[in-house]
């Protein structure tokens, strides 16, 4: 299998994000959270490989916060 | 430590102290082994030095057996290890044979795993058997063998050890004595003398939290399961584990959380309620046995120190989910009792006993991985690791691929020794787990009378070449027994195949598990594991893998 997709590969990029933002409106912070880690796992699921799963949590973990650290 | 009551207890048989040699005046006689610790793990390694022909003498602190709550679940791998000890027919008929497992998220019952979905094996994925029991069985099979001195009331206080010997102090009913012995196996549990002694160090992680672990006596009617909750509506929050052991008893474990304070919740006021709640108003029931745990995985930087040996409880600890504590201290002394007695016939180097160490610390990092791996499941570290196993738990009511992360404990699997110095990588290409290293699984065969047997039953306590097929023919050649000779130990010879003389494979399963389909040789250690495996049959490769399974690795 190939390794971690990083170039883009969204079918529509900005209707994703946009859906995503809206699944979050309204809720608490850890209701957030929650919501983004059920995510997490049905991606991660669907993603399958765990070299690739690897990649994304390293790629993830060193990529930071673009505000502030 | 816990502490616990017994309310309605099961009757501890209580053994006796004997004056032994050291204390009588006679000549107290040099050991070639001592064990330290007369639990499971001590007494199987005792009984597999008797069979090998070896005297060694036990010394146990205690009077009894095992008192309280502790082990119940016995992995088949342990079951197959005491029957070749002699009593593993003993455990099945008294204990409570199960391979299905549910798991239950609030009350809904979101996942169900079943332990060994194939036939063909002698013995159940698991037994339940109060760890009294197994060892009442294992200490009666003692009592009948001359070769092992089993002293009770004996406890160990001081060690001592130089190039050629062991000695230890003995704390006993009548005064202390000493004795000297060629290796001592520490098999003295998790606060074992013989390390402190040593004052090694056995460090890991101790897990936040604190479980109420009650054994009840109770007529009921739930399956023979076992049955595991993430916060149920009778422990909010919390999870809780129901499972049945001999004699209308079941153990029950209800986590508390890390505030609850362990002697108020032990007091038979607090626990009766509790469990009420969990088994209904209506449910009968006595307590046996309450304690509260606080759980730990850890272990030894080494399980060798020069002419000690640590095995079991001693040497490595892990929580209770998964039941890899005792069955993991069962395979220590499967793995290290044969290459003891070869170092001491002579017919392998001292060396051999660092492969215990390879192997066995190995074995025992796959047990504290899958324990702790549960353990944190079970009790989340941090608000994200509680907020991603909550996701996991509402996940897997409505999808399967959450339930395979739900992780209630990872039952007690034998370790497959794949990296293990004394292995011989394949030179063939083969399907199937029994790749070097792996412990051999059973399957059903005809012996030579015809009748119906086992495969595990027909190896020995030594090292086994077994054949398939056109491999088998030519183990049974002019010529290859004598061949044979030239190793540093003798070699049974089993042959599977249509010969009269050979084992038959009535249901083809011992073929398939072995994939010996254009033929097949395996050389198989003492403790069952393969250390090497062919298509045809080559005389100086087989002796060249026996001398590296020996620890003799031609370099
Ligand atoms: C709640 C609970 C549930 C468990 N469930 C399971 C399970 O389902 N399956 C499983 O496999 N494991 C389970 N375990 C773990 C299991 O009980 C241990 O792993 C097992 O008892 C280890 O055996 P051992 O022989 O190494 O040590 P122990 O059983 O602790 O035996 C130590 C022996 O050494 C003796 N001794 C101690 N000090 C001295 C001394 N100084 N001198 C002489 N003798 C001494 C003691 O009297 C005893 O005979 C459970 C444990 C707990 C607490």
């Amino acid at each position: 299998m190939a390794g971690l997709i990083t170039d883009p590969n969204m079918t529509d990029p900005d209707g994703f994000y946009e859906d995503l933002v809206s699944a979050h409106r309204g809720l608490s912070d850890a209701e957030s959270a929650a919501l983004n880690s059920r995510l997490v796992l049905l991606l991660a699921n669907h993603v399958g490989d765990s070299s690739v799963l690897a990649a994304a949590l390293e790629a993830a973990v060193n990529t930071g916060s673009a505000t502030g650290r | 430590m816990p502490t616990a009551q017994v309310l309605d207890s099961h009757t501890y048989p209580h053994f006796d102290f004997r004056t032994p040699p050291e204390l009588s005046g006679t000549e107290a006689a040099r050991h070639e082994v001592v064990i330290v610790g007369g639990g499971p793990v001590g007494l199987a390694a005792a009984l597999d030095l008797a069979r090998r022909g070896r005297r060694c003498v036990v010394l146990n602190g205690a009077d009894t057996v095992s008192v309280g709550s502790r082990a119940i679940c016995w992995a088949k791998r342990s079951i197959e290890i005491c029957d070749r000890l002699g009593f593993g027919d003993r455990i099945v008929e008294k204990g409570i044979t199960w391979k299905d497992g549910r798991v239950f998220v609030g009350d809904e019952n979101i996942y169900n795993f079943d332990l060994l979905p194939e036939q063909g094996h002698r013995f159940p994925a698991f037994v339940n058997l109060q760890q009294y029991y197994f060892e009442e069985f294992a200490v009666a099979r003692v009592q009948n063998e001359p070769l092992i001195d089993l002293r009770w009331q004996s406890r160990v206080t001081g060690v001592a050890q130089d190039g050629d010997a062991v000695t230890l102090t003995v704390e006993t009913p009548d005064g202390v004595y000493t004795l000297t012995a060629d290796y001592v196996l520490a098999a003295d549990g998790v606060r074992s003398a013989v390390r402190r002694a040593l004052d090694l160090e056995f460090s890991g992680k101790v897990f936040e939290d604190r479980f109420l672990i009650a054994d009840v006596k109770m007529k009921a009617d739930f399956p023979t399961e076992r049955w595991f909750w993430f916060d149920p509506p009778f422990n909010p929050g919390q999870s809780a584990l129901l499972h049945r052991q001999a004699d209308d008893v079941w153990r029950i474990d209800l986590q508390l959380g890390w505030d609850a304070d362990p002697d108020e919740e032990r007091k038979p006021e607090n626990v009766i309620p509790r469990i009420r709640r969990m088994l209904g108003p209506d449910a009968d029931f006595d307590l046996e046995w309450v304690s509260v745990y606080t759980f730990q995985c850890r272990r030894l930087e080494k399980f060798r120190h020069g002419r000690i040996l640590f095995i079991g409880d001693s040497a490595h600890q892990v929580s209770p989910f998964g039941a890899r504590g005792g069955n993991g201290g069962l395979q220590d002394a499967d793995n290290l009792i044969w290459k003891l007695d070869l170092v001491m016939r002579g017919s392998a180097p001292e060396s051999l006993l660092d492969s215990y160490d390879d192997e066995r610390i190995f074995a025992g990092d796959e047990n504290i991985a899958n324990s702790t791996r549960s353990t944190d499941f079970i009790t989340p570290k941090s608000p994200a690791s509680k907020m991603l196993r909550d996701s996991v738990l509402a996940l897997a009511k409505q999808y399967p691929f959450a339930r395979r992360l739900v992780n209630s404990g990872r039952l007690s699997l034998p370790a497959v020794l794949s990296n293990s110095p004394l292995n011989t990588p394949d030179s063939a290409a083969f399907l199937g787990p029994m790749r070097p290293g792996a412990p051999c699984l059973d399957a059903p065969v005809t012996v030579a009378d015809g009748s119906a047997g086992w495969l595990l039953r027909q190896l020995g306590d030594g090292f086994t070449l077994l054949g398939f097929g056109a491999a088998a023919s030519a183990l049974t050649e002019d010529g290859f027994a004598e061949a044979m000779r030239a190793g540093p130990v003798p070699v049974a010879i089993l042959a599977v195949s249509d010969d009269p003389v050979a084992l038959g494979d009535p249901d083809g399963l011992a073929s398939e598990r072995y994939d010996a389909r254009d033929g097949a040789l395996y050389l198989i250690r003492p403790d069952q594991h393969v250390a090497a495996r062919w298509r045809t049959v080559d005389p100086a490769a087989i002796l060249t893998a026996l001398r590296r399974a020996c620890g003799l690795a031609d370099t």
